[in-house]
C-alpha cells in the first residue's frame, strides 16, 4: 500500500510517508525519499492489537500495538485498503498452527552441526551437576519418563533420595495438575534447598500420606534444619477460596514440621490489567506530571513488582541464612512459583547473575517447568484471558535489582530487553509451546534455532561494564533493602516507552564505559606488541642487526591506534540502543528531517506572529501552543541534536 | 554578645548518637559557638562529627526518665538523635542549640570566624569578574557596552555595580528604564549566543499598571537587541491570570501594541511558599519509613515537586529553542525577576553553551546569574524542608535549579565536566557554609557586609585540585552541541543523591561509581604507557638509522 504516513506519538509534526508492506512473516514500512531508506519492520508475532480508528479526511487511521510495547500509528488514504490491511494482519497476528511461527521460516545461516551445538549451549543435568546434585540427599529420577506422571513436568526431576517412586506417584495424585514438589534449587554450602509444586487437594480437610512423606523426605534432605517452610504465593483469600474447589493449602497440623506462610502475590488476570493500565499511562500524550505519577499507581504494577521481589527475598533469606528449605506454590505452580523460584535463586547464587547463568535460570524454572509460554504470550490465537506478563515481572524484577546492585550483573539492561522481545518474537524456538512434552513431539530443536546461542555469539554487546567477577557485589547472597524501599522501585522507561528514544538519557554511561573497556583491552594488546617489539629492538641494536620492514610495521601501529582514539568521542555512544534485529538500523536521516522540521517551525510560527491583530486572543494562542507544545517541542527536539551529535 | 552565654552546658558525656544505617555510637557531645561537636571515644575507630549550628532546621526533644532525647533535623535534610543523659544537660544543649542555630544577625556567622586551614591559591571573590566576563563577550561582538550606572547601587539595589547593556542605549536612557521595571531592575544581557548571535536578557515585570503605562526607553532598549526585521520572544515565567492581576498592583506586561516586534509567551512557574510548602512535603514522604508502594507514589505525586521541575525546565528548552533553533533574541521576567527568572535564564544558558557545563563555567554561572544577579540567597535559604516558620520568602529555588541541572546530567552523563557531588556539595553550601560566598540578599548587602574582605569564598577552597578531584566527572568528553533535554515525565526523576541520601545505603552505588572511574583511569594509563612506548621506539629507530647512516 503506497503514500501511508507513520505519525510519531510524541508529536503530530512528526510525520513519515512511505508505503506499507505485508510479508508473509512481517509488516514493513519504508519511508520514501531520503537517500538511506529508514524502514520499520514488524514481526506479526508481536503485534498485540490492532485498532482501525474513525476515518478522517486524510485517510484511515489504523493504531497497531506490540507485545514488545511498541505502537505504530499508521494513516491509509484509502478505507478499503485500510480494511484489507486490517483484516489480513488480524489474521496474520494471530496464527493457529505452531508452523506458522517465524521460527520454523527463520534461518540465521547456520550448519545442522551448528545449530545442534547451539541448542546443547545451556544444559540442566550440568547445571544441577553444578550445584552439587546427585548427592547423598538428592538424585535425579526417571518417575517421568514418558510424562507418564506430569505432563508439563521435565522428564528428568530431581527429587530427595528419600522419595520413592510410590512416594512421587501418591504426592502428585494430591496436587494440581500432578505437578509434585521437586528441586529448583540446591544450595551446597547448608544443604538448604527451593523446591516446587502446585497446591495440594486439600479442599477442606483431604489428606495425602505420600504428600506428607514427600514434604517430611525434602526436610530430611536438611540435616541441618528440623522444619521447611511452605509458602503459598497467593493471597490468602484465593487461596482459601481454591479450598471450596477440593484445591488449597497445606494444614499445618497435617504435616509435621511445616512453617507455612503466605505472600500475597495477585494472579494473572490482575497482573494483566495492572499492565494494560500501566501501557495506558506510557501512551499518553503529553501528561503532566501528575497524570503520570497517579496512573503509575493506579496500575499497582510497581506494587506487583515488589511483591514478587518481596516474596523472593523471604526465600532467599530462609535458605541463606536460616538454612531452611522452601517449598514454593501458587495455584499451579507455574506462573507466580517460577517468578519467585528465580528471584530467589538469582538473589543466592552469583553464578545466575552471569550471562550463560542466567540463561540456564530461564531454562531451569521457567522453560523446562512448564511454564505456559504459548498461552501467556499468545504466541498462537488462544484464549486472551490465558495472556499475562508473568516473565516480564520476573525480568523487571532483575532490572529493578540491577538498578540497585549495578555491580552485580555480568549482562546489561539490553540484554533483559532483548530476551523480553525474544519471548514474543517466536523468531527462535525456546519459548514455544506450553511444555517440554510439546516441544519434543514438535521437534523444536531439529527445526528451529536456539536463542541463547544467538545471545551467546552477540555477548560483548550484553555486557555490564562495571561487572567484574572478582568484586564483591558478584560475591554470595544478594541482600536487597527490604524497609523502607518503596523508593526503590522505578518505573522502567528504557522497556515499556522502549521506542520513545526521546525519552531515554541521550548518552548511555553503560555504552561509553562499553567502548572504554573494548579500547582499553586493544591498548593492552598493542602495549604487549611494543614491549616485545622494544625488547626485539633492544636486542637487536646490541647485535647491531636492524631490519627496514620494522618502519611500515611501525606505521600500521599508530593507523590502529588513532581509529582508537577517534572511537573514544561521546558522539558515538550518545545512541543507548542498539539497533534492533527486527528494526531497521538506517537512522540516517535524522539530521535531514532535523532541518526539514525546523523549517517547518518557522513556517508554521510566521504566520501566527501576522495574524496577531486580536492582541488579546492571540496572547492566549500563543500560550496555547507554548504549553501543549513546549512539553513535548524540546523533547522532540533534542533527538535531533543528538544524532546531529553522530553524524557531526 | 558572647556565645558563652548562650552555652549552658558546653560538653555532655554518655551521650549516644543514632543516625540510618549507622550502628548507635556513645560519646561526647560538645558546643561550641559555630558547632556541634560529638566524638566518641573509642581508641579504636575514633568517629567525629562536626555539625554548623546553621546546619540545624529544627531540633525536637523528649524525656524517657531522666534520658533526654533531641532530634536534630538538618538543612541538608539529614535526621540525627542525641541521647543525652540528665535532664538539665539536655535541655541546656536544646536551648543552646536552638538559640546558636537561629542568630539573626549575619555577622555573627561562622563565615565571620572561620579561618581556613588551606593554602589559597586563587581568591575566589576575584574569580569570576565581570570585566572578564565582558572581555568575553567583546571579542566576539561590538553591540554592548558595560555600564556602570549602578556603581554605587544606587539605580538598582538589587543589581551588581556593573551591568552589560546594548552600546546604543546611553545611561539616562537606562535610569528611566529603571524606572519602569519593578524593583528597578532594568533588562540586562544574560547570555550571548555566539552560533547566531542572538541574546538572552533578563528583567523585572514592567510597571504598566491598569492603565498601560508605557516607556519608550524601555521599548528602545529591549527593541535594540533585535536585528533588522527580526522578532523576539518574550518569555513571562507567571500565567497570563497571574501577570494580568499583576496590574492592579501596578505591574503587569509588556502589550503587544508597543513592543510590536515581541512576541510573548506565558510559562507559570511558582513561587514563594508554594515550593517551600512542596519541598516539606516531598522530604516527608521521602521519610516515611511505611511500606506501602501506593502511598509512595501518590505522596512524591502530592509533592508537586516533579511538576515544578517539569515546568521550570519547559520553560527553560523554550527560551534555549526560541534562541538557537528559532534564531530569536528573548528576554525572561517574571515579577521581580529575582527567582524562576534566573531559573530560566541559567538553564537555559546549560543547555546552550558548553562552557556552562565546565566546573570553572558552572561556577561562573552561579555567580553570574545568581549571585550577582541578586538572587536574594539569605531570605530564601534562611530555612529548608523542616521549618515550621513559613515565612513568604522561603522557597527553595536555587535547590530546583539544581535539581534540574542534576535531571539534564543525568540525561547527557558524558556532557558535564562536574559530578552529583559538585551539586550536592552547591546545594549545602547554599543552606550552611563556613564561606562567605552565599551570605546576603545582593551584592549591595554583600559589599555592606564586606564579605570579600571578611570571609573566605566557597572558591577559593573547591578550585583547589585536592578538591577538584571529588567533584570532576570521569565520564566527561567536551561536546561542543546544544544539548536538548527532554521533560516527559518518564525522563524526570527524582534526585535521589539528595532527597533519600540519608534514607537509603548507598554502598552499591558509590562501589559502581568507584568502578567507573578505575575503569577509564586504567585506560587512561595504559594510554599513557602506550604513548611513552611509542616514543621510546621512534627514537630508538631514529637512532638505528642514524647509525646505519654513519
Amino acid at each position: 500500500v503506497e503514500n501511508v504516513r507513520l505519525l510519531d506519538r510524541l508529536s503530530s509534526r512528526k510525520v513519515a510517508l512511505g508505503t506499507l508492506y505485508l510479508t508473509a512473516t512481517h509488516v514493513i514500512f519504508v519511508e520514501n525519499g531520503s537517500e538511506t531508506r529508514k524502514e520499520t519492520w514488524v514481526l506479526h508475532s508481536q503485534i498485540s492489537s490492532i485498532e482501525k480508528q474513525a476515518t478522517t479526511a486524510t485517510g484511515c487511521p489504523l493504531l497497531i500495538r506490540c507485545k514488545n510495547f511498541q505502537v505504530i500509528q499508521l494513516v491509509i488514504p484509502q478505507e478499503r485498503d485500510c480494511h484489507d490491511v486490517y483484516i489480513s494482519l488480524i489474521r496474520l497476528a494471530r496464527p493457529v498452527k505452531y508452523e506458522e511461527l517465524y521460527c520454523f521460516s527463520f534461518n540465521p545461516k547456520l550448519d545442522k552441526e551448528e545449530r545442534e551445538q547451539g541448542w546443547k549451549l545451556v544444559d540442566l543435568n550440568e547445571e544441577y551437576n553444578r550445584m552439587g546434585i546427585p548427592n547423598n540427599y538428592w538424585q535425579i529420577s526417571d518417575v517421568n519418563r514418558d510424562y507418564g506422571v506430569c505432563d508439563s513436568y521435565p522428564t528428568e526431576v530431581y527429587v530427595p533420595k528419600s522419595a520413592t517412586a510410590h512416594i512421587i506417584v501418591g504426592s502428585s495424585k494430591f496436587r494440581s495438575r500432578r505437578r509434585f514438589p521437586a528441586l529448583s534449587y540446591y544450595c551446597k554450602d547448608n544443604n538448604a534447598s527451593i523446591c516446587r509444586s502446585s497446591q495440594p487437594l486439600s479442599g477442606f480437610s483431604a489428606r495425602c500420606l505420600e504428600d506428607e512423606q514427600m514434604l517430611q523426605a525434602i526436610r530430611k534432605a536438611n540435616p541441618g534444619s528440623d522444619f521447611i517452610y511452605v509458602v503459598d504465593t497467593r493471597p490468602k483469600l484465593n487461596a482459601m477460596a481454591n479450598r471450596a474447589a477440593g484445591k488449597g493449602y497445606e494444614n499445618e497440623d497435617n504435616y509435621s514440621n511445616i512453617k507455612f506462610q503466605f505472600i500475597g502475590i495477585e494472579n494473572i488476570h490482575v497482573m494483566r490489567n495492572s499492565l494494560q493500565k500501566m501501557l495506558e499511562v506510557c501512551e499518553l500524550k503529553s501528561p503532566s506530571m501528575s497524570d503520570f505519577l497517579w496512573g503509575l499507581e493506579n496500575s499497582g504494577w510497581l506494587k506487583h513488582i515488589k511483591a514478587i521481589m518481596d516474596a523472593g527475598i523471604f526465600i532467599a533469606k530462609a535458605v541463606a541464612e536460616e538454612g531452611v528449605s522452601v517449598l514454593v506454590h501458587c495455584s499451579d505452580g507455574w506462573d507466580r512459583t517460577a517468578q519467585v523460584c528465580s528471584v530467589a535463586s538469582l538473589l543466592l547464587d552469583p553464578y545466575y547473575r552471569t550471562m550463560k547463568g542466567f540463561m540456564v535460570l530461564i531454562e531451569k524454572d521457567w522453560v523446562s517447568f512448564g511454564h505456559k509460554f504459548n498461552h501467556r504470550y499468545g504466541n498462537l490465537d488462544g484464549d486472551p484471558k490465558e495472556i499475562s506478563p508473568v516473565i516480564d515481572q520476573f525480568i523487571e524484577c532483575v532490572w529493578q535489582l540491577m538498578e540497585q546492585f549495578p555491580c552485580a550483573f555480568e549482562f546489561n539492561e539490553r540484554f533483559l530487553i532483548h530476551i523480553q522481545h525474544h519471548i514474543y518474537s517466536c523468531q527462535f524456538g525456546n519459548f514455544l509451546c506450553n511444555s517440554q512434552k510439546e516441544r519434543r513431539e514438535l521437534k523444536i530443536q531439529e527445526r528451529t534455532y536456539s536463542l541463547w546461542d544467538h545471545l551467546w555469539k552477540n555477548r560483548a554487546d550484553y555486557l555490564n561494564p562495571l561487572y567484574r567477577s572478582d568484586h564483591s557485589q558478584t560475591q554470595g547472597t544478594l541482600h536487597p533493602q527490604m524497609a523502607p524501599c518503596n523508593f526503590l522501585y522505578k518505573f522502567w522507561s528504557g522497556m515499556y516507552n522502549r521506542f520513545e528514544k526521546g525519552l531515554h538519557p541521550r548518552q548511555s554511561v553503560t555504552d561509553y564505559l562499553m567502548a572504554v573497556k573494548e579500547e582499553t583491552q586493544q591498548l593492552e594488546e598493542e602495549l604487549e606488541v611494543l614491549g616485545e617489539r622494544l625488547a626485539n629492538l633492544q636486542k637487536s641494536q646490541l647485535n647491531g642487526n636492524k631490519f627496514k620492514s620494522r618502519q611500515q610495521d611501525r606505521s600500521k601501529q599508530s593507523g590502529l591506534s588513532t581509529s582508537n582514539s577517534l572511537a573514544n568521542t561521546p558522539q558515538e555512544y550518545s545512541n543507548d540502543l542498539k539497533s534492533f534485529p527486527s528494526r531497521s538500523p538506517s537512522q540516517g536521516d535524522e539530521e535531514d528531517s532535523a532541518l526539514i522540521l525546523t523549517q517547518d517551525n518557522l513556517k508554521s510560527s510566521d504566520p501566527d506572529l501576522s495574524a496577531n491583530s486580536d492582541q488579546e486572543s492571540g496572547v492566549e494562542d500563543l500560550s496555547c501552543r507554548s504549553s501543549s507544545g513546549g512539553g513535548c517541542l524540546p523533547s522532540e527536539d533534542s533527538g535531533k541534536d543528538s544524532d546531529e551529535a553522530v553524524f557531526l | 554578645m558572647e556565645f558563652a552565654e548562650l552555652i549552658k552546658t558546653p560538653r555532655a558525656d554518655n551521650v549516644i548518637l543514632h543516625r540510618p544505617f549507622y550502628l548507635a555510637v556513645e560519646g561526647t557531645l560538645c558546643l561550641t559557638g559555630h558547632h556541634l561537636i560529638f566524638s566518641s571515644r573509642r581508641q579504636d575507630n575514633a568517629e567525629e562529627l562536626w555539625l554548623l549550628h546553621s546546619n540545624i532546621d529544627s531540633i525536637e526533644k523528649r524525656f524517657v526518665g531522666s534520658l533526654g532525647t533531641i532530634i536534630i533535623k538538618c538543612k541538608d535534610l539529614r535526621i540525627i538523635q542525641l541521647d543525652i543523659p540528665g535532664m538539665e544537660e539536655c535541655l541546656n544543649i536544646a536551648s543552646s542549640i536552638e538559640a546558636l542555630s537561629t542568630l539573626d544577625s549575619v555577622t555573627l556567622m561562622y563565615p565571620f570566624f572561620y579561618r581556613p586551614m588551606f593554602e589559597i591559591v586563587e581568591d575566589g571573590w576575584r574569580s569570576f569578574l565581570p570585566d572578564e566576563e565582558f572581555e568575553l563577550l567583546s571579542s566576539v561582538t561590538d553591540e554592548w557596552r558595560l555600564s556602570c550606572i549602578n556603581k554605587e547601587f544606587s539605580v538598582c539595589p538589587s543589581y551588581p555595580p556593573v551591568v552589560i547593556v546594548p552600546k546604543s542605549i546611553d545611561d539616562e536612557a537606562l535610569r528611566k528604564v529603571a524606572m519602569f521595571r519593578h524593583g528597578s531592575r532594568f533588562p540586562v544581557l544574560s547570555y550571548y549566543h555566539k552560533k547566531n548571535g542572538m541574546v538572552m536578557m533578563r528583567s523585572s515585570q514592567p510597571l504598566t499598571g491598569t492603565n498601560g503605562r508605557r516607556c519608550k526607553e524601555d521599548e528602545k532598549l529591549i527593541n535594540a537587541t533585535l536585528r533588522p526585521g527580526k522578532r523576539g520572544y518574550i518569555i513571562d515565567t507567571r500565567s497570563l491570570n497571574v501577570a494580568q492581576q499583576a496590574r492592579a498592583k501596578g505591574g503587569g506586561f509588556e502589550q503587544e501594541a508597543h513592543y510590536p516586534q515581541w512576541r510573548r509567551i506565558h510559562k507559570c512557574i511558582e513561587r514563594f511558599n508554594i515550593l517551600q510548602e512542596s519541598l516539606i512535603k516531598l522530604v516527608e514522604a521521602c521519610n516515611d519509613q511505611s511500606h506501602n508502594m501506593d502511598r509512595w507514589l501518590s505522596k512524591l505525586e502530592a509533592s508537586n515537586w516533579l511538576t515544578h521541575i517539569k515546568e521550570i525546565l519547559t520553560a527553560a528548552c523554550l527560551a534555549a529553542q526560541c534562541i538557537d533553533r528559532e534564531g530569536a533574541s528573548v528576554l525572561v521576567h517574571g515579577t521581580e525577576g529575582t527567582d524562576s527568572t534566573l531559573q530560566v535564564t541559567s538553564l537555559a544558558q546549560i543547555i546552550l553553551d558548553p562552557r556552562c557545563r565546565t566546573i570553572r563555567g558552572f561556577e561562573s554561572l552561579v555567580v553570574r546569574e545568581w549571585l550577582q544577579a541578586g538572587h536574594p540567597f539569605q531570605q530564601r535559604c534562611a530555612q529548608s524542608a523542616y521549618s515550621n516558620s513559613k515565612q513568604k520568602w522561603e522557597a527553595p529555588v536555587f535547590l530546583l535549579f539544581l535539581d534540574c541541572v542534576w535531571q539534564i546530567l543525568r540525561q547527557f552523563p558524558c556532557s558535564f565536566e562536574f559530578n552529583e557531588q559538585f551539586l550536592i556539595m552547591l546545594f549545602e553550601h547554599a543552606y550552611a557554609s563556613q564561606f562567605g560566598t552565599f551570605l546576603g540578599n545582593n551584592e549591595n548587602e554583600r559589599s555592606k557586609l564586606k564579605l570579600p574582605q571578611k570571609t573566605m569564598s566557597l572558591w577559593s577552597w573547591v578550585n583547589r585540585s585536592e578538591e577538584l578531584s571529588k567533584f570532576q566527572n570521569p565520564l566527561f568528553e567536551a561536546n561542543s552541541l546544544v544539548i536538548w533535554p527532554s521533560v516527559a515525565p518518564q525522563s524526570l526523576q527524582l534526585w535521589e543523591g539528595v532527597f533519600l541520601r540519608w534514607n537509603r545505603p548507598s554502598k552499591f552505588l558509590d562501589e559502581a561509581h568507584e568502578e567507573m572511574i578505575s575503569i577509564i583511569k586504567y585506560n587512561k594509563e595504559l594510554q599513557a604507557k602506550v604513548n611513552a612506548l611509542r616514543r621510546q621506539l621512534a627514537e630508538m629507530e631514529t637512532d638505528d638509522r642514524m647509525q646505519e647512516n654513519l
